[in-house]
């Protein structure tokens, strides 16, 4: 009532009075954002003039874990990097592995692999672009392709064992060979997921809402995105035909036919369309490896590892029966393999973008450094250039656009 | 195009001179380790040089080589011309006790996370980096957990009531 009670009010910080802005504490839970990602933003109204991220809240220190750990115990710890596409890692690793082995792997697994890694990456796409139109606000297409989502896990699980966290595959090639249900299920795949992908495409490419809440939002031009050092789809929808299966092919990708899809604005329009674009070549080269597959007769037809008894486990039956398998089964578990000295630096075209194994082994049983090149941790640095001067609700939508995977963000 | 490992070998050379530069070609790709006052000169050149044009940052990270007495840390990058397609790998070598490493983030502000990320677990003191601090790690860490005079926690170890994990307790 009086003045007194006026007087005896809590002070404000130091010009919060003044202040033109309001700062605002997005995440690091936030329903919006599919992740643990954390963003200061600084907000005139409803647009952004500032935001900075905050990373490392799921960090597990991949790095470190893996200087103790044999190579196929690493596999399992790749996995929970990009966990929407984990077997793009775990073959990503068991293919720098063999660079610095030396293993040559049968034509076979290389097109074993690539159905795999082409799968994966349709699931990873399907989950960022289905994503995408969540935070438009069409929730429709999100469930719609997830029971496709569901078909490639059931081929993961027909293959190792396992849904999200795969572990699949081993140095050399794969723990076992696909079974019968695996190929069904593919083709079961190939024929039916095509129309899906026709029916999700045409609720978007070409809605007026969505067009208008994508085109021009997020916008990164080529120059920027090379100097911001992006990579996979990000940086094509900027229009640089950079990916990794073409410039420098693994696992026989130079054996395939497909195209490279780009945009022109890079903005989050043209990543949805690029995504989407490589759903179908990825369909396309999962067709053709499976051509491929019917090709090999007899004894070919049935190879799914390289021979390298030092690295690859023996079949169980042997290890009940024969001396030198016994010993190969007792080395590998133990992690009693010496590795030779060298170091490489291989990368394969990941989900969402080039991710690159920096392995360097001083001659003993564990890597002496392993260092992962995870392209969202390096993408995700340019969001505030992104992002300023937008509005709050396209924050949401670039950030989801830019398939940023907090596992592989923290490591 | 067609730009080989010869021509980046003979330009480098040339430009800041043969003693200065050591040369190695494993595993089908060139690495230069030069002195580390000269790391932002040599990115400098590799990015404006019209035939090299390594204009295209892959990677930076750090390794610790203890035993390595005055050159306890290198910092390697990774390189990339797309448009020739070649990678270099450049390391440069600093002291633990004053690891000073010029900063890459005026040539490529992508440099910068990664620097952070690098400083974050090895200690590198980027010169000249906008902002030096924790990325990953919370930012009251005082100590680099990357290097090697930290080892993992020693798994036998049974002093450690772990039980929720299958270790100590009952496991015992």
């Amino acid at each position: 009532m009086s003045n007194q009670s006026v007087t005896h009010h809590i002070p404000l910080p130091e010009g919060s009075i003044q202040k033109q802005t309001t700062t605002m504490n997005l995440g690091p839970t936030h329903p919006a954002t599919h992740g643990v990602f954390q963003n200061v933003v600084e907000l005139d109204g409803e647009t952004i003039v500032d935001t900075e991220q905050t990373v490392g809240y799921i960090h597990r220190a991949f790095e470190k874990l893996a200087e103790r750990r044999p190579l196929y115990q690493v596999t399992p710890i790749t996995d929970r990097l990009n966990y929407c596409s984990s077997p793009l890692n775990n073959m990503g690793w068991h293919t720098t592995c063999e660079k610095l082995l030396g293993i040559q792997t049968p034509k076979r697994v290389d097109y074993l692999r690539v159905i795999i890694m082409e799968l994966a990456r349709i699931a990873d796409h399907l989950i960022c672009n289905s994503i995408v139109g969540v935070d438009t606000g069409a929730y429709t297409g999100f469930l719609y392709v997830m029971q496709y989502r569901e078909l490639i896990y059931e081929i993961y699980e027909e293959v190792c064992g396992s849904r999200l966290t795969t572990n699949i595959g081993r140095i050399g090639g794969f723990e076992r060979n696909f079974n019968d249900t695996a190929f069904t299920k593919i083709e079961k795949f190939l024929k039916e997921y095509p129309v899906v992908l026709k029916e999700f495409e045409n609720l978007f490419s070409r809605n007026r809402i969505f067009m208008d809440r994508t085109q021009g939002t997020g916008a990164i031009s080529a120059e920027r995105a090379l100097a911001y050092s992006f990579t996979g789809p990000n940086l094509r929808a900027a229009g640089v035909d950079y990916d990794v299966r073409v410039a420098k092919p693994y696992s026989s990708y130079e054996d395939f036919q497909f195209d490279i899809p780009v945009g022109t604005t890079g903005d989050n329009y043209d990543r949805f369309m690029v995504r989407n674009g490589e759903m179908w070549q990825s369909l396309s080269i999962i067709e053709q490896a499976m051509q491929k597959l019917a090709q090999f007769k007899g004894a070919e037809a049935d190879v799914y590892h390289a021979d390298v008894p030092e690295y690859y486990l023996p079949e169980k039956k042997d290890v009940y029966t024969k001396m030198e398998a016994l010993i190969w089964h007792f080395k590998i578990i133990m992690g009693e393999i010496e590795m030779p000295k060298g170091e490489v630096y291989h990368a394969v075209e990941g989900a969402n973008g080039e991710l690159g194994y920096y392995l360097i082994s001083d001659g003993g049983r564990t890597p002496y450094r392993l260092h992962f090149r995870r392209p969202c941790f390096i993408y995700y640095q340019a969001y505030p250039e992104l992002v300023k001067g937008a509005m709050l609700s396209d924050a949401i939508v670039t950030m989801s656009s830019l398939n940023l995977i907090a596992g592989e963000l923290d490591a | 195009m067609g730009l080989t490992y010869e021509t980046i070998q003979e330009k480098l050379n040339d430009k800041f001179g043969a003693d200065n530069l050591q040369w190695e070609n494993t595993y089908d790709q060139l690495t230069v380790t030069a002195p580390k006052e000269l790391n932002l000169k040599i990115l400098q050149f590799l990015f404006e040089d019209e035939t090299l044009a390594f204009r295209f940052l892959t990677d930076i990270c750090a390794v610790h080589y203890p035993d390595n007495t005055g050159a306890e840390l290198a910092v390697v990058y990774h390189l990339h011309n797309l448009v020739a397609n070649v990678r270099l790998r450049m390391k440069v070598f600093t002291a633990i006790e004053k690891p000073d490493v010029y900063t890459a983030t005026s040539i490529f502000p992508g440099a910068n996370w990664m620097e952070r990320e690098t400083y974050d677990f090895y200690g590198i003191n980027f010169v000249g980096h906008p902002k030096l601090k924790r990325i990953l790690n919370v930012d009251e860490m005082d100590y680099f957990p990357l290097r090697k005079e930290y080892p993992l926690e020693d798994q036998s170890r049974i002093d450690k009531d772990d039980e929720m994990f299958g270790r100590g307790g009952s496991y015992n």
